[in-house]
Formats: C-alpha cells, sequence, structure tokens
C-alpha cells in the first residue's frame, strides 16, 4: 500500500509526510496526477486561502484528474474543505465530489474566532472505517475559520458555536476538518486507518 | 467544547533549550528533540520554540532543529524569534512548522504582519507581546532576549494588541515580563485586559509556578491557553497530572 501526498507546496506537507514516516506507512509526493500513478491512495492537505489551493490544483491537472478519481482519497484541513460544491471564503466552486458549501464559522459564545485547539469528536457514523478503534469524545487539534454545516455525508461532528463538520465522506471521497498529522495518538489512529484499511 | 490548552514553552540558544530569570541568566536544560519528545508523550497540547539568541543577533532560527522536531512530535508546535521575512516564514512553515511567532520585527515593521497574514493565513501567524509596567501603564519591550539590547518600545501594549489583530494576527501571546521566570503566577490584571479586546486566541506567558496558577489564569483571564517554561523543565509539575487536575477543577482539558 502506497500513499500519495498531493503536492501544491501548501505549508503542512512536510508534517503529513511525517505523520505518515511515524505509521512507516509507504508514501511519496505528487505534484500532478501522473506521479500518483503507482499510488494506491491519495492525501489531499491544504492549508490557508481556498482559492489559491483551487488554482494550483486546476494548473496542475489534479482538478480535473480527482473528479473522477475512483481510489480512496482523504482530504485534510483545507484539502477536506476543498471536496466540497462552494467555498464562501474565496467565493469559488470547489472540486464538488461531496455535496455542501463551506461557510464562515461564528464561534459565538464558545470563545475566538478561528476555531483553534483541541475539539472533541461527536456523532460518529457507525460504519466509518476511518473512525475504527476511537472512541466518542476524543479530542482532535482543529485551526480553521470556515466549516460545513453536518449533513448527509457528516460522519463525525464537533461542536463551536455550532455543530461542524469534523468529518465527512462521499463513497471512497473522506476528509477531516482537523488536522490527524497535528492530533497525538488519535490522528495516528485515524491515518493509520487510511493507510492501512482492514479487509 | 474546546479545551484550554497548556502550552510548555522552550526557549533555544545555540541549538540547545535553555532557561534564564527574568530573561537573564541562562541555563541549560537539555536537548530540543528529547525535552519536546517529552512534553508532547506527557500530554502537552502544544509547544512553542523560542530562538531567544535570534532577534538581537540579528540572525534567523535554523530550520534544521525544525525539521527534527517536526519529525519526532504529533502535536503542533510553534517557532519564534528573528523571523524577519516571508522567506524566513516560509522556510520554518515548509520545514513542518505549525505556526510562526513574530515579536521585535513586527514592532520594527508592523507590515510584516499584513504580509505573513496573507501569504500563509492568519491561522499560523502569531504575534508574541514582551510586556510590563512603565509608569503606571503597559508597555511593548523590543530584544528581551538579550538584556544589552532590551529596549522599551514607544507602544502601549493594549493598543498594539488591537492594531495587530487588525493587520490579521491569528494569536497572541502575551509574555508578563515582571513575572517570567519566577512562578508567582501569572499576571491576571494584564491579561483581562488584554482579553477584553483581543478577538483571536489568547495564549498567557510568565509566572507559572503552581497548579493554582494555571486554574486563576483560565477562570479569571479567560486565557486560550497557559504558556509555561521553568515550572516543567524543573519538573515542578507534571503536565499530565496538572491537566487531570484543572479537569477537575472544572477547566475544560484533553486529558
Amino acid at each position: 500500500m502506497t500513499t500519495a501526498i498531493i503536492d501544491t507546496s501548501t505549508a503542512n506537507i512536510a508534517s503529513v509526510r511525517y505523520a505518515l514516516e511515524r505509521l512507516d506507512a509507504p508514501h511519496f509526493l505528487a505534484k500532478t496526477p501522473q506521479e500518483a500513478s503507482a499510488a494506491d491512495r491519495l492525501i489531499l492537505p491544504g492549508v490557508g486561502a481556498a482559492g489559491a489551493a483551487m488554482d494550483a490544483l486546476k494548473s496542475n491537472g489534479w482538478a480535473q484528474a480527482l473528479r473522477t478519481e475512483t481510489r480512496p482519497l482523504l482530504g485534510v484541513c483545507l484539502g477536506m474543505q476543498l471536496l466540497f460544491e462552494w467555498s464562501d471564503e474565496s467565493d469559488c466552486a470547489l472540486l464538488g465530489l461531496i455535496p455542501g458549501r463551506v461557510t464562515r464559522l461564528d464561534p459565538k459564545r464558545d470563545g475566538p474566532w478561528p476555531h483553534m485547539g483541541w475539539n472533541t469528536l461527536t456523532q460518529f457514523a457507525t460504519d466509518e472505517p476511518l473512525l475504527k478503534g476511537l472512541r466518542e469524545g476524543e479530542r482532535v487539534y482543529f485551526v480553521h475559520g470556515f466549516y460545513v454545516e453536518p449533513g448527509g455525508n457528516t460522519v463525525a461532528q464537533t461542536q463551536y458555536g455550532m455543530p461542524i463538520t469534523a468529518m465527512a465522506r462521499n463513497g471512497t471521497v473522506a476528509g477531516c476538518q482537523f488536522h490527524p498529522e497535528r492530533s497525538g495518538a488519535v490522528g495516528a489512529r485515524i491515518l493509520k486507518n487510511f493507510v492501512e484499511p482492514q479487509a | 467544547m474546546l479545551a484550554r490548552r497548556i502550552i510548555p514553552c522552550l526557549d533555544v540558544r545555540d541549538g540547545r533549550v535553555v532557561k534564564g530569570v527574568r530573561f537573564k541568566n541562562h541555563e541549560d536544560v537539555g536537548d530540543i528533540v528529547g525535552l519536546a519528545t517529552r512534553y508532547s508523550a506527557e500530554g502537552a497540547d502544544e509547544l512553542v520554540f523560542y530562538d531567544i539568541s535570534a532577534s538581537p543577533e540579528a540572525r534567523t532560527v535554523e530550520p534544521e532543529w525544525v525539521g527534527r522536531v517536526a519529525r519526532a512530535i504529533d502535536i503542533p508546535f510553534c517557532v519564534a524569534g528573528g523571523i524577519r521575512s516571508l522567506d524566513d516564514a516560509r522556510a520554518r512553515l515548509f520545514a513542518g512548522a505549525d505556526k510562526i511567532s513574530v515579536n521585535t520585527p513586527a514592532l520594527e515593521n508592523p507590515d510584516l504582519v499584513d504580509a505573513l497574514a496573507r501569504e500563509f493565513g492568519s491561522q499560523c501567524v502569531v504575534v508574541g507581546i514582551d510586556s510590563r509596567v512603565v509608569e503606571g501603564d503597559w508597555y511593548c519591550h523590543k530584544n528581551t532576549g538579550d538584556p544589552t539590547k532590551m529596549s522599551t518600545e514607544a507602544r502601549r501594549t493594549l493598543d498594539w494588541v488591537r492594531e495587530v489583530i487588525e493587520r490579521g494576527a491569528g494569536e497572541i501571546v502575551l509574555n508578563c515580563m515582571d513575572q517570567d521566570g519566577v512562578r508567582e503566577g501569572y499576571d491576571v490584571d494584564q491579561l483581562s485586559a488584554v482579553r477584553a479586546l483581543c478577538s483571536v486566541p489568547l495564549i498567557a506567558s510568565g509566572g507559572a509556578g503552581a497548579r493554582e496558577h494555571f486554574r486563576d489564569v483560565f477562570q479569571h483571564a479567560d486565557v486560550d491557553g497557559g504558556l509555561a517554561a521553568s515550572v516543567f523543565h524543573k519538573q515542578v509539575l507534571e503536565i499530565g497530572e496538572l491537566k487531570r487536575w484543572l479537569a477537575d477543577q472544572g477547566v475544560e482539558m484533553r486529558t
């Protein structure tokens, strides 16, 4: 099993690589879809603004390739948001692989904006393979100011002013709003579930 | 609910972790990766590495150890010290740091904060502020890593907090210098005053010496995180025990 990390020159690529290294999971960086041809699965990392990230995905062919991708795909943080249809942050169309819209988060009385820190994972979908071995209430590390309202594709939530999609899935496409690569043992388990799926 | 964060700070000089009292008389407390791994295993929520020799000597932190830390730990960390340009910041972020923190260079060139936020997003731009009372009001200080170069700024701390948030800072670390290294408690008055006008996450720094100090700063100054160094380096408090005790006291914690 080999994982290609989609390389859009975003800042959290090193963290994702090191997390896979710690799991002894074979992986490599792929700037283009052609470079990823040997991979069994794909990770789409990302931090920063949606517009710039979509431009990067379009310029190297990824935007088009991901729309017909059949291998398991995991989006992380901004990479997860890019899987949805539309971003209010940059007023731009996203990849459209999961139904839903990315809108600005309103923390209300729960704390400052952006949502930054360790929050709980709740309301697990019972059959979600990435959550195997985890319990509701365990914490992962979030850093984001925009969010996706929970919907039919939400498989785990968190709460910060409002319910937030923490994880989503549509077929082979999945995403984590938090950073599994920076979420201690809980995040490592999620990544392990992705790179070493049980039969 | 979002947990309050416990954040060990590792002051780095010449590739080693050091700790001084009131910013002076630094003593060696250990190896960077060794301490980072230990704190991470004990339950630290985040780490801050501050190269205290960076600003005064006009050089920047070495990305080499940033990569070693990023490989070793699986919690977020921030790198501070002498980051004066987008290139300095980019090198650290791409080496695996989750955030970068600017202090003296932001005071000297406030536009740096805007540029960093535009380029990398506010979520990874932290502004560190060294502050203490001068003639009845709180003022920022520069070059606090070197006693011979340290100076008071004309800027009032509260004005500077407002300004950097407008410029795009995503988090503020307020280091209350009168409390630094003496372990007599955080400056709850000053932190409360900053909290009242700080719309982004606020991290308290300077003065932690006992578990009650953390409880008080969370409950009375409503800060998002408590940063401390010597109390952890000298093993006065063990992070896991501290967090369990704080959770028992009603503070939201990742335990």
